[in-house]
């Protein structure tokens, strides 16, 4: 298979995104206040950019590309891991509880990876495509659960800080249509427009944080029971 | 079995992050009056914005210049507000409340419209003014 045009303009794009949040945090002097943040934006950028070099040294096809893939992908999912911690810290931040929360953070990331090493060293001879989409859509769902339980913990305590309640849905919908595009991909192998979904998703989340970084001040208000939609 | 069941509840918790979303992009915009002068060029001043004046209110905003920050949240609402089309066309006849309220969200997205067109016109005017200034 062939990458075309739209292939590297998503990865350019997504990549200078992706650079944009993390040089705007360093500038408004933010990058350690959402240092996790920043962190996983940045480590994104570094394995977008991995990617495009081993693309090209390697092919799109070769084991190389193919493990590298695997990997880079996996500790992302850590950092990822981590954001959706600092979200939770900020959320309880009044309630003194950030010690629990990342002791239950620390023993999730253990289990997630001892169940994944475990998957891993079944499967060890034959890790192909299919299984690397099963896993992928598995990682996928756990990080939609944990956003979710975030969600719901921020409408249930009705959180009113703007930029969080931004940060935290513009990583739901990043999460939950990769997922829902890996499943998919499970259930119908052959459909090749559901390759586009974790590309454009790659673009949407750097686009959107920027987006509320630049836009959405730090006191900014919102009434989360605005946001809730209910037909009458 | 299993992929089944995390694509329904996927694709269910995206709809929800993606209309929250939506939402709070909407909210900002809900408290801002409309001035005389956006409501005289949209022809909007007898009346309330109606729901099918998003399309109308975005070629307007077309013909202003850009002003290089809103683009995110029009692309954003404008996608919206096409889901909240499709969704009150399909359900129009099935279930009525659920078209009553894509009906309001979709006037919500025309006020945003409109709030988006009133800031490109004032800023349409400062630039006037300003370069204006710089021949005098």
């Amino acid at each position: 298979m062939q990458l075309g045009p739209i292939d590297y303009g998503l990865w350019l794009t997504g990549f200078l995104l992706e650079a944009f949040v993390v040089v705007s945090a360093f500038l408004r002097r933010d990058f350690l206040r959402y240092f996790s943040l920043n962190l996983y934006m940045l480590g994104v950028a570094v394995v977008t950019w991995g990617q495009y070099h081993y693309i090209h040294a390697y092919g799109f096809n070769s084991r190389t590309y193919f493990y590298y893939f695997y990997y880079s992908d996996g500790l992302l999912y850590i950092l990822m891991y981590f954001v959706v911690i600092h979200f939770y810290t900020q959320l309880f931040v009044e309630m003194n509880v950030s010690r629990y929360i990342r002791g239950a953070a620390v023993i999730l990331l253990a289990a997630t990876a001892f169940f994944s090493y475990i998957v891993v060293h079944q499967s060890k001879d034959h890790l192909t495509t299919r299984f690397v989409v099963e896993l992928e859509q598995n990682l996928n769902f756990v990080g939609v659960v944990l956003i979710y339980l975030l969600w719901g913990a921020i409408l249930k305590l009705r959180e009113t800080r703007t930029r969080l309640i931004q940060l935290v849905l513009a990583l739901g919908i990043c999460y939950s249509a990769t997922a829902g595009a890996y499943a998919l991909r499970n259930l119908f192998p052959d459909a090749y427009i559901l390759r586009w979904i974790p590309p454009v998703m790659g673009v949407w989340l750097p686009l959107a944080w920027a987006y509320t970084f630049t836009k959405v001040p730090e006191d900014a208000r919102l009434a989360t029971a605005r946001l809730l939609a209910r037909a009458r | 079995m299993i992929a089944a069941l995390i694509c329904v509840i996927s694709i269910a918790t995206f709809l929800q992050f993606f209309v929250s979303y939506s939402r709070s992009i909407l909210a900002s915009t809900r408290k801002v009056q409309l001035s005389d002068r956006v409501r005289e060029v949209t022809g909007i001043a007898a009346h309330e914005i109606a729901a099918d004046d998003f399309a109308r209110l975005l070629q307007l905003l077309r013909l202003c210049p850009e002003r290089g920050d809103d683009q995110t949240e029009i692309r954003a609402v404008g996608t919206y507000y096409g889901l909240l089309h499709i969704l009150g066309d399909v359900s129009r006849s099935i279930v009525p409340s659920v078209a009553a309220w894509t009906e309001q969200e979709r006037q919500s997205c025309s006020y945003f419209a409109a709030v988006a067109l009133d800031r490109r016109i004032s800023y349409s005017r400062d630039l006037l003014t300003q370069q204006g200034g710089d021949r005098s």
